[in-house]
């Protein structure tokens, strides 16, 4: 089962604003392609993260809000709030 | 008591935690609110599925009767793999049909159990406001005066605020009381419930009906990393899911789909699933750092409970269990505090001196150090699964071969993968990290 059908059985309440925010393209372009691969295009478990040969594209509408990559950013270069109340993800079962 | 502030207590999260500290303030008549960022109570919470019944009862008393549980766990699975074959251990017990006693361990999920649960801390008189994140604590003088929230005009002052916002809060650091966690000191979980028929799940389990299994999953399915595997009955769908350590996820860039993906197609595992339908893929945080990276559980006009405290008991998959007797000493504490009119740490210190002497603290104090030997030896968890089911094939394949030189050729075997002194070193440690 792909990542896209596993995604396909969520259901959100999307805000129009993001709650992600990468805090300096330079550090994804410069820095974290060496020594760490950028690690947030793997470790994310909604594929949030992608790179697009220049910069991180986030999809923050998939985010399923597990908070890994305040962690997983060897840089801690990722600025993630929790979605505005009401809005994010609704787990059916949890 | 500030004058003019309109309730004794706010908790931050309708989890289990802040829940139990709500219902137990709310009985004793404490005016307490709720503020919870889901629309509904339950709807941001996921746990791998079982949940205890004596914490439960201690806190909710006789209505434990009610709450939506799947099945009650009697059969107990752990399973250590390689990518092909497993030594296999368990417990199996009838249970107790005493109706006044609550089943030991049982599956739950936790959407509609919270919402259960929140509703009993309803009815006792908290007030639950859904759709609200709190943003941040108001500080004055180096106290906790309240919280600030995302509604408008959303600041609210109260003498205790309860953080119970789940792993990774954000608010215990706004309050000072932690530093920000590292890598190591979360794990990652991915897990799907798939739908089966009850039959399906009573045949393939060997169960009688309302009745539970569960299997924790160690070694291969990891593949390196620390972290394991699990399967767990619900009524009518299976809860199952593989986690590990971020700090490791970020090293082997394995992708949690693609590690919850070998784990189902193990050949041990895919049977268990066959012709299941997945109806969601669910991820969360769960604290690994133990005792060693909690957060200071109190101060002046705050107390923190549950995940956002790190109290999760990793090896033995309780948390749920932790955050409900923490919560319900929170609010004993609070009881206190209302009688004694002060909100200071002095009176608050009460809830770390009653979790210190309930087995919260004492059992993370035991397994203090686990944590830091997954993070730097998480090839134990693989190596050792392999030689102990290396060493029962080879025992039990009748080849001709005398017993005797079969235990040499194990022992051969053995030390060619881990030299004696390894072997006694990882004893050492093992036991050090356990006892």
């Amino acid at each position: 089962m792909r990542i896209e059908d596993k995604l396909y059985t969520l259901r959100w309440k999307h805000d129009k604003q993001t709650h992600i925010k990468i805090v300096r393209g330079d550090v994804c372009f410069e820095r974290c392609g060496g020594e760490w691969q950028r690690p947030c295009t793997t470790f994310c478990p909604a594929n949030v993260y992608q790179w697009d040969g220049e910069k991180i594209a986030v999809s923050y509408e998939n985010c399923v809000e597990c908070t890994s990559c305040l962690l997983g950013c060897p840089y801690r270069n990722i600025d993630w709030k929790p979605p505005r109340g009401g809005f994010g993800i609704e787990w059916q079962n949890g | 008591m500030a004058s003019g502030d309109e309730f004794d207590a706010i908790v931050v999260g309708a989890g289990p935690g802040g829940i139990a500290a709500a219902l137990t303030m709310a009985r004793a008549g404490l005016s307490v609110v709720i503020f919870e960022r889901a629309e509904r109570p339950g709807q941001k919470n996921v746990m791998g599925g079982v949940m205890y019944g004596r914490m439960l009862a201690d806190v909710a008393s006789e209505t434990w009767r009610d709450a939506p549980i799947e099945r009650v766990v009697v059969d107990e699975r752990v399973w250590l793999t390689t990518p092909d074959a497993a030594v296999t251990l368990g417990h199996k017990h009838v249970p107790h049909e005493d109706p006044s006693e609550p089943p030991n361990a049982f599956t739950v999920l936790r959407v509609p159990f919270d919402a259960w649960f929140a509703s009993q801390a309803e009815a006792a008189g908290a007030l639950i406001v859904p759709g609200t994140l709190v943003e941040d604590v108001i500080m004055e003088q180096g106290r906790v005066a309240g919280v600030r929230t995302g509604r408008a005009d959303g600041d609210l002052r109260a003498p205790l605020v309860v953080i119970a916002d789940g792993a990774n809060s954000f608010l215990v650091q706004r309050a000072g009381l932690s530093r920000p966690l590292e890598p190591q000191e979360m794990a990652l979980v991915v897990k799907e419930i798939i739908a089966l028929s009850p039959e399906a799940i009573e045949d393939r389990f060997n169960l009688e009906p309302g009745r539970g299994a569960t299997i924790e999953v160690y070694g291969a399915v990891t593949r390196g990393m620390a972290g394991y595997g699990f399967v767990y009955t619900n009524t009518a769908s299976l809860s199952v899911g593989i986690g590990a350590l971020i700090s490791h996820l970020m090293r082997t860039r394995i992708t949690p789909w693609d590690l919850l993906e070998g784990f189902k197609t193990h050949p041990l595992i895919a049977p268990l699933l066959r012709g299941g339908e997945v109806r969601e893929y669910l991820a969360h945080a769960i604290p690994e750092g133990g005792i060693r990276a909690m957060p200071r559980l109190y101060g002046d006009g705050v107390l923190v409970v549950g995940d956002a405290a790190m109290m999760v008991n990793n090896l033995h998959r309780e948390g749920s269990n932790l955050a409900m007797a923490a919560g319900r000493m929170a609010g004993e504490t609070a009881i206190l505090a209302k009688r004694a009119g002060d909100w200071s740490a002095r009176t608050l210190s009460t809830y770390r001196d009653l979790l210190e002497a309930s087995f919260v603290l004492q059992d993370l104090r035991k397994y203090e150090r686990l944590p830091e030997i997954a993070e730097r030896r998480p090839e134990l968890l693989s190596v050792y699964p392999a030689i102990l089911s290396e060493a029962v094939h080879e025992m039990l394949r009748v080849d001709g071969v005398s017993k005797r030189e079969k235990q040499r050729k194990i022992l051969r075997r053995v030390l060619a993968q881990r030299p004696w002194w390894q072997l006694v070193k990882d004893a050492i440690e093992g036991w050090r990290a356990m006892r």
